[in-house]
């Protein structure tokens, strides 16, 4: 079974999106003549900060001259970004989600909630439990999947019930937070960071100042300790330490080169090479890979984890027409939310281009900005701009880029601004 | 077809076969996004660049740069462009439409 515009309009006039009836009525006659062309398409798989915005995007810049379908299987988008604040108390989960209904209503962006089941490169078709979607472009914005077998006694569902990693923003982040409320005053928190490359460097640092915060106001003799299989702090390193001694002295145990391999959801024990430490909230974070569709695709060719490609595209290396953008990508790129809506712009630029039959620029630029919140209200950041280099063919830090002084309150609003903007920037 | 279809119109409207400046501009605006908005029509906090004079973009971006203007994180972003960057940038931004609201 094909799934056809004629179908997704009724889809779309059906949930009451659009008053579409006689666009739909005049479309299917079309249709049925046969005389009517077509207008190139590009599917989307995964609407996560790169995949809505290369919608959006596609749209904007062709003046929807292409036809975009975008597929997700969550019914609203929540944001990693800021997803650790509500670890900390200071935000709850309704303040990172958000409705994807503008990128329908505004952009005329064709959402389908489904998870995709296979990709035929060869057909250029996707398959979805509610059917097959043909694409002359395929934009793959996976995201992340996770190792769960390099970890002995840890799985999927263990994850979703008792030892969430809360590494994709959702229901394992309310859990993750109502566990840290249950737990007494004077316990552990056990954070695992895995090696890099993993999704956000500086994700884990700031969690832990998370939790730090509301141990600090609400459970003062707790603890935590971080077992990190980096050798050491792998992003803002003086500006962690400097947060962690300044803000929360004496609550948090660092050990560099502790790489879990096991662990015990019953005694809550993660076990490294040389030690095993029981905590009473234990936050494994597995290793991790490109999301599950890259694989389908057969776009998996670095490290059987990640995704090669040609950065003035972000097309596979391994496919033609295929895609591939965010933190699923092998780059010295950070994996991070504005680094996935840079991807994704450069992308939508270039497929306008490729469908036109013209060359992508041959020069891209991007930046990338992250935050990283260390209480309530003081964030410090990390900041870059990124360009093309034509003789390694990859994307390179510019000069200048760089780290705050120190956190302040200042850039706290910042960062405030910053998921105001990007949020804004990739679905409204 | 829709590929053949899409040259033919392509060059139907005399589109020229490269990338233009004007789109490089406009991707090298597109990062500045995330904290100013689309476009550069910020919806919180930040300045909007949207329609913001090209000499005045200029004289700001320089003083990032040198240090002049003292910010939190704008002289490293400004660092990581050329002056011919800048200048793009402006002449991108200048010509946005202020979004009213």
């Amino acid at each position: 079974m094909n799934i056809d515009r004629r179908k997704f309009l009724l889809c779309a006039s059906a949930s009451g999106l659009l008053g579409l009836a006689p666009a739909t009525l005049a479309l299917g006659a079309a249709q049925q003549l046969g005389k009517r062309a077509k207008p190139p398409r590009v599917v989307i798989v995964g609407a996560g900060f790169g995949g809505a915005t290369a919608a959006k995007y596609l749209r904007l810049w062709s003046e929807r001259k292409i036809e975009v379908l975008l597929l997700e299987r969550q019914q609203n988008f929540i944001s990693c970004p800021m997803s650790n604040t509500v670890l900390g108390g200071s935000r709850n989960m309704g303040d990172i989600t958000l409705s994807y209904d503008d990128l329908s209503k505004k952009y005329g962006i064709q959402r389908i909630t489904a998870e995709v089941t296979g990709v035929n490169a060869e057909k250029r078709s996707v398959r979805t439990a509610r059917g097959d979607v043909p694409y002359d472009r395929l934009i793959l914005a996976p995201g992340i999947d996770f190792l769960f077998d390099q970890i002995a006694g840890l799985d999927a569902a263990l994850a979703e019930t008792q030892l969430p990693h809360a590494w994709k923003a959702g229901a394992q982040t309310a859990l993750l937070r109502k566990q840290l409320e249950a737990m007494p005053d004077g316990g552990v928190y056990l954070l695992s960071i895995p090696k890099a490359p993993y999704r956000c460097p500086p994700g884990p640092y700031e969690r832990v100042c998370q939790v730090a915060f509301y141990f600090k106001q609400h459970k003062p003799k707790s603890k935590i300790i971080v077992l990190d299989a980096n050798p050491d702090i792998t992003s803002k390193k003086g500006l962690f330490l400097k947060a962690w001694n300044e803000l929360y002295p004496g609550m948090i145990d660092y050990r560099p080169n502790a790489q879990v391999i096991q662990v015990d959801a019953k005694t809550r024990t993660a076990t490294t090479e040389f030690d095993a430490v029981k905590a009473d909230v234990l936050n494994v974070l597995p290793p991790m890979r490109a999301g599950k569709a890259a694989e389908l695709a057969g776009v998996v060719n670095v490290d059987q984890r990640w995704c090669a490609v040609n950065f003035l595209s972000y097309e596979s290396t391994a496919r033609p027409n295929i895609h591939v953008i965010g933190d699923a990508v092998a780059a010295g790129l950070p994996k991070s939310g504005h680094m996935a809506t840079s991807q994704a712009k450069v992308t939508a630029a270039a497929i306008i281009e490729l469908l036109a039959g013209n060359q992508p620029d041959a020069d891209p630029v991007l930046a990338n900005t992250c935050y990283s919140m260390v209480s309530d209200k003081a964030a410090m950041h990390v900041a870059n701009v990124f360009r093309y280099n034509k003789d390694t063919k990859q994307m390179v830090a510019a000069e200048g880029g760089g780290v705050s002084d120190k956190h302040s309150d200042t850039e706290g609003s910042y960062a405030k601004y910053w998921a105001q903007n990007i949020w804004s920037d990739a679905l409204r | 077809m829709s590929k053949t279809l899409w040259l033919i119109l392509g060059m139907a409207l005399c589109l020229p076969l490269h990338a233009q400046p004007d789109k490089h501009a406009r991707g090298l605006a597109a990062s500045c996004a995330a904290c100013h908005g689309t476009n550069g029509n910020s919806v919180g906090g930040t300045p909007v660049l949207a329609g913001m004079d090209r000499a005045l973009f200029i004289q700001q971006m320089k003083d990032f740069k040198s240090g002049a203007r003292p910010a939190t994180v704008m002289h490293q972003h400004a660092r990581g462009y050329s002056d011919a960057e800048i200048e793009q940038l402006a002449g991108f931004f200048s010509a946005q439409k202020r979004a009213t609201q």
